[in-house]
């Protein structure tokens, strides 16, 4: 058969996604509508303490109540749960405590799971816990990360004798690719210093985790809303000594993840041992307060930044001194993430001499782990608000002094000082474009006239020319850096006797639209019709092989191994075509889907061969009856997207409220398969950067108790929030991939935030003002212009108005 | 999370309304739209044996006019406040106010006189029906009274309603026109107020003939600005008077530090919001 028309060109079209109408109805395969014959539902109980010794837990009433089969403690679980893995071991001395999916004598942070019950509906689970009975002795409470490391410090785990984890460096004198940093800071003519705070945040992914595991099969089966299948079955048989080929991981539909679910998690593991032991299918889904106290959270560091540089603005060293807040243990890439960022302060720059050093320290909080961006935020935040400090301290422009430091367009491939070679970039484009867009002269103007006349709201304008690393990633690369991985990817393509055609990726979506866009890339390379495309994942059955969606590396990385894996149905297919067009495959070549004998109008399509595979009546001596082909993809190199975004803030100075007046994100992130697409991922995460700079907290009071445990405290901002976002981008291809894309799942979020905060400061600097802690509230902006200088402490815990203070009296009555 | 068991009965009259109230006895709630009581009972946060739905009782729903006064029927939605032609003439202050409450679903859902009966000081309503010296009309087995909003509310979540009474209308006096603003500040849009002002003015000329200032969460309990009130009567509509009588707005409040604001800020707020509130209703 033949298809029915030519197919144009599908790279590049702003296609709207396959997956929009599942997803956004909800009519779909997401974990917690999943219900089998016999199906148990579990419910947690949760430590109410951060820190303290479990004396006794009462399970007794709970057995008795209705509808309960189960009810297990960590004393029940304690030989056979084992400890969750941390794969990144960042040092070979790093401290690392056992990690224990539920708490078996001690529980270190407020949420840690401490028993669960298994009960026949979810009604009846939920009612149990309230039939245990825990006595905590109560330890004391491990919570500021300066604090933490002081030698009288109380411990989080005594036994480690430390709340230091490890501490990870990096020198460019050491490493050969600059020169001592101590040098350049003492022979400086000009140098700042400034400590920044990036404070907790909490992924708050759309879709609450959630977990079915039917063990009643041979393979015991796992659904999770998880974005690493793959990783997840690798890890439970680590963890568990359940054989590998024993499991299978499907992740469905997933509602999101933002690395808030690139992890391997207590839950995971305690549903799959409970329902092993009870021999029948298990759920488990969190609720919202559950998964903003106990999922990981994100950032959490101090950093204390010194730049030096020369009078006409030249940088000649930057020193990054970090501390960051691992929580209570270490998860799955948790003492990692601040290591990303090591590779990423000296930004675009050219900085001569550079030095970075992170101590990782335990308190008695939620772990931290990847959260959009994974370190790279922080690095930038930190180099652009640098770069305005250093700009103020110099009299310069911000962008002038920007420009005069950055890698030029001509110096591409450049090789940075903390050892990574950038294949490509045009920074002067970006900021051209973005500068024409924003009309960056009119509003400097306005903001001089706003000054003059003392205007109650003043106008600020932030600037982040960033870049960063992602594509996550070569193998070798994360090898020399300890991780416990590859960064290879897995595709495939099933050839279908009717000429569709399955793609096979293991790099499992969660909302990002690889199903559009990897039809897009194989309609091309195969020339099939878009819709002849199916793109399976998510499935370690369907997809055997995968690392998983993380760090933007789906198309640079997967996406690759998919095309890859095209080519190679092609050189299958050739010698068949050659064969039944009885010609030489040397003669043959291949476009829109057809096979044609040079220089004629002889033909035969891929469908064609793909039916002739099929029958397999009349194929060449010694062809197997295939064109079916996988390939694994290891990258050669990080991709580095990189932009310049503009923000003007109006900042209200009698209130301290700030309004973002206009927005302008100009990205480059190479070839574009689907700007729709790239669009959204840039919509995204410039809110979620945004929500960094104004919005989102997580807070803890003096005894450990989050704070911010509901949406209603925890302010994720929504769409009136936002400003309308100017977007547009440059092109400028990656060399180093055939389809010269990079990642663009991170970009905006790594951007925006310290684009927002250089705004506000810009707007109030004139009245002594040049921190604003983030988030920047209304309060802390008001009382930095009243104190001038550094903002004031936060506000106080007691109860409000509002949800966060509804206590049992409330309630309508 | 999913609530602790409860029993539900949905009457249809205020009669059977109340009765079914005190049948139920002190941990029965009565639900109205929902919109605080359920994630309180979703958070296990409370547990009431009971839940009384309002839901079917029409005659709690709409607004009415009854000589000086419109009657707002307890169970009238936000949506519906909003968009009623004898408020937007009479109390377009509460329209106002209403307006800014949530998000456009929790207005659908909500309820006028759940929310007053709810009594969060960060509510939007409590300050307006403050300002505007509306009455509670609550009804019990004992029959039917009238509670003052001044007497109204008592404590964080706590009103002068007794067991087994309900909250069934509120009155308010007309003030046909009159202006009005509500200035609410907030972090995120579907976010309580840090602090609110709830103000109507009856200008002749340039002059402020009358005043009305209520305050959200500057206390435990809605407060209503009398001392700005009085320094306005009389006065000229001036940026200056307008900002010099606001400097009266702390004036017996009892501000709390939240997670949003700590006292000073919030006194702070309560002056500058109070003369922007009163300067927009000045028009």
């Amino acid at each position: 058969m033949t298809t029915a028309a030519e197919p144009g060109q599908e790279v590049g079209k702003g296609r709207l996604r396959k997956e929009d109408a599942r997803l956004i109805t909800g009519r779909t395969r997401w974990t917690d509508n999943m219900n089998l014959p016999g199906m148990l539902h579990m419910a947690m109980l949760r430590s109410p303490m951060a820190h303290a010794r479990i004396t006794n837990i009462d399970t007794s009433e709970a057995r008795q109540m209705p509808g309960v089969l189960a009810v297990v403690t960590g004393a029940d679980l304690a030989d056979s749960q084992g400890s969750l893995p941390c794969a990144w071991p960042i040092t070979e001395d790093m401290k690392s405590p056992d990690a224990p999916s539920m708490a078996v004598n001690q529980v270190n942070f407020a949420g840690e799971v401490v028993a669960a019950v298994v009960a026949r509906s979810a009604a009846e689970a939920a009612d149990a816990l309230e039939g245990i009975d825990v006595d905590y002795d109560e330890l004391p409470v491990v919570l500021d990360l300066e604090e933490a490391i002081a030698d009288d410090a109380d411990l989080v785990h005594p036994d480690l004798g430390t709340n230091k984890s490890a501490t990870w460096i990096f020198d460019s004198a050491e490493a050969g690719t600059g020169g001592a940093v101590d040098e350049a800071i003492g022979s400086a003519e000009v140098v700042v210093e400034r400590t920044f705070r990036q404070q907790r945040l909490i992924p708050a992914f759309m879709e609450p985790r959630s977990i079915v595991v039917d063990p009643t099969g041979e393979q015991v089966t796992m659904w999770s809303a998880t974005q690493v299948p793959h990783i997840l079955r690798l890890m439970l048989a680590m963890t568990l000594g359940v054989p590998e080929h024993k499991v299978r991981v499907i992740a469905p539909d997933v509602g999101g993840g933002f690395g808030g679910k690139l992890q391997v998690t207590p839950e995971e593991v305690i549903t799959f041992l409970l329902a092993r032991e009870l021999g029948r299918p298990v759920k488990y889904t969190e609720t919202r307060s559950e998964s903003l106290a106990s999922a990981h959270h994100g950032r959490d560091q101090l950093q204390k930044m010194t730049i030096a540089a020369q009078r006409d603005g030249t940088v000649t060293g930057l020193k990054v001194e970090l501390l960051a807040d691992m929580g209570a243990y270490l998860r799955l890439v948790t003492p990692g993430v601040p290591i990303l960022g090591a590779f990423m302060y000296n930004a675009i720059y050219k900085i001569p001499a550079y030095h970075f050093a992170c101590t990782n320290v335990f308190t008695t909080k939620t772990p931290t782990d990847a959260y959009r961006g994974a370190g790279r935020p922080e690095a930038t935040f930190a180099i652009e608000r640098m770069m305005d400090e250093l700009a103020n301290e110099l009299g310069m422009d911000p962008l002038e002094l920007r420009e005069k430091n950055w890698i030029k367009h001509e110096e591409f491939p450049y090789t940075t000082v903390s050892t990574l070679t950038y294949d490509s970039g045009n920074y002067e484009a970006a900021t051209a474009r973005a500068k024409e867009l924003f009309d960056y002269d009119g509003l400097r103007r306005e903001q001089a006239e706003r000054r003059q006349r003392g205007d109650t709201v003043q106008l600020g304008i932030g600037i982040s020319t960033f870049t960063e690393m992602c594509g996550l990633a070569p193998s070798r690369v994360l090898g020399s850096l300890s991780y416990g991985a590859g960064g290879w990817e897995y595709g495939a393509i099933r050839m279908l006797p009717t000429g569709k055609v399955e793609v096979i990726t293991g790099s499992s979506a969660h909302g990002q639209g690889h199903e559009t866009a990897w039809s897009q890339i194989v309609a091309d390379k195969l020339g099939v019709p878009f819709e002849d495309v199916e793109v399976l994942h998510g499935d370690t059955q369907s997809s055997p092989r995968g690392l998983d969606t993380y760090g933007s590396r789906s198309l640079t990385v997967g996406a690759m191994a998919v095309l890859s894996a095209a080519d190679k149905v092609i050189e299958k297919a050739k010698p068949i075509a050659a064969h039944m067009l009885e010609c030489s495959p040397d003669d043959l070549e291949f476009s829109g889907g057809k096979f044609t004998v040079r220089g004629t109008d002889t033909s035969t399509g891929i469908a064609d061969v793909a039916l002739a595979v099929f029958a397999a009546h009349d194929l060449p001596d010694g062809v197997e009856p295939s064109i079916d082909a996988d390939a694994t993809f290891d990258p050669e190199n990080f991709s580095f997207p990189h932009g310049t975004h503009l923000c003007a803030a109006e900042v209200d100075t009698e209130t301290g409220q700030v309004r973002l007046r206009s927005y302008v994100a100009v990205d480059d992130v190479g070839k574009v398969v689907n700007p729709l697409i790239v669009e959204g991922q840039v919509h995204g995460g410039l809110v979620q950067g945004i929500a960094q700079a104004l919005f989102e907290e997580a807070v803890y009071d003096e005894s450990g108790t989050l704070m911010t445990g509901t949406l209603a405290d925890y302010l994720v901002p929504s769409a009136a929030d936002m400003p309308s976002f100017t977007t547009d981008r440059t092109e400028t291809p990656s060399t180093t991939n055939a389809l010269g894309v990079k990642g663009v799942g991170e970009a905006g979020t790594i951007a925006s935030t310290p684009a927002v905060v250089n705004a506000i400061v810009d707007a109030i600097r004139h009245m002594g003002v040049n921190d604003v802690e983030m988030p920047c509230t209304p309060m802390r902006v008001w009382q930095a212009i009243q104190g001038g200088a550094q903002s004031a402490a936060g506000p106080g815990a007691e109860s409000g108005g509002g949800m966060g203070s509804l206590d049992a009296e409330g309630g309508a009555r | 999370m999913i609530p602790a068991q409860f029993d539900y009965v949905a009457p249809t009259t205020v009669d059977d309304a109340v009765r079914a109230l005190a049948d139920a006895g002190e941990e029965a709630k009565v639900l109205a739209g929902g919109q605080s009581l359920i994630p309180v009972l979703r958070m296990r946060l409370a547990a009431p044996t009971k839940l009384i739905d309002l839901g079917k009782v029409a005659e709690l729903r709409g607004v009415r006019e009854d000589g000086d006064a419109l009657v707002i029927g307890a169970m009238t939605s936000h949506y519906d406040i909003v968009r009623d032609p004898l408020i937007a003439d009479h109390a377009k202050l509460i329209a106002m106010a209403t307006s800014t409450v949530a998000d456009p679903q929790v207005r659908h859902r909500g309820t006028f006189g759940g929310s007053l009966a709810h009594a969060d000081p960060a509510g939007d309503l409590g300050a307006t029906a403050l300002a505007l010296d509306a009455e509670m009309v609550v009804h019990g087995m004992d029959g039917r009274r009238v509670i003052p909003a001044g007497e109204f509310f008592v404590d964080y979540f706590t009103t002068a309603l007794r067991p087994g009474e309900l909250l069934t209308e509120v009155r308010v006096p007309k003030y046909t026109g009159w202006h009005a603003h509500y200035e609410k500040f907030n972090r995120v849009a579907q976010a309580w107020s840090i602090v609110g002002v709830a103000a109507a003015v009856r200008v002749e000329g340039h002059t402020i003939q009358e005043a009305r200032v209520g305050l959200t969460n500057m206390s435990s309990v809605p407060v209503r600005a009398a001392g700005v009130e009085r320094a306005l009567v009389g006065q000229e509509a001036t940026p200056e008077a307008i900002k010099a009588a606001a400097e009266h707005a702390v004036e017996g409040t009892m501000p709390v530090a939240d997670g949003n604001a700590d006292a000073a800020y919030r006194e702070h707020l309560a002056k500058v919001l109070t003369s922007r509130a009163v300067t927009a209703a000045c028009g």
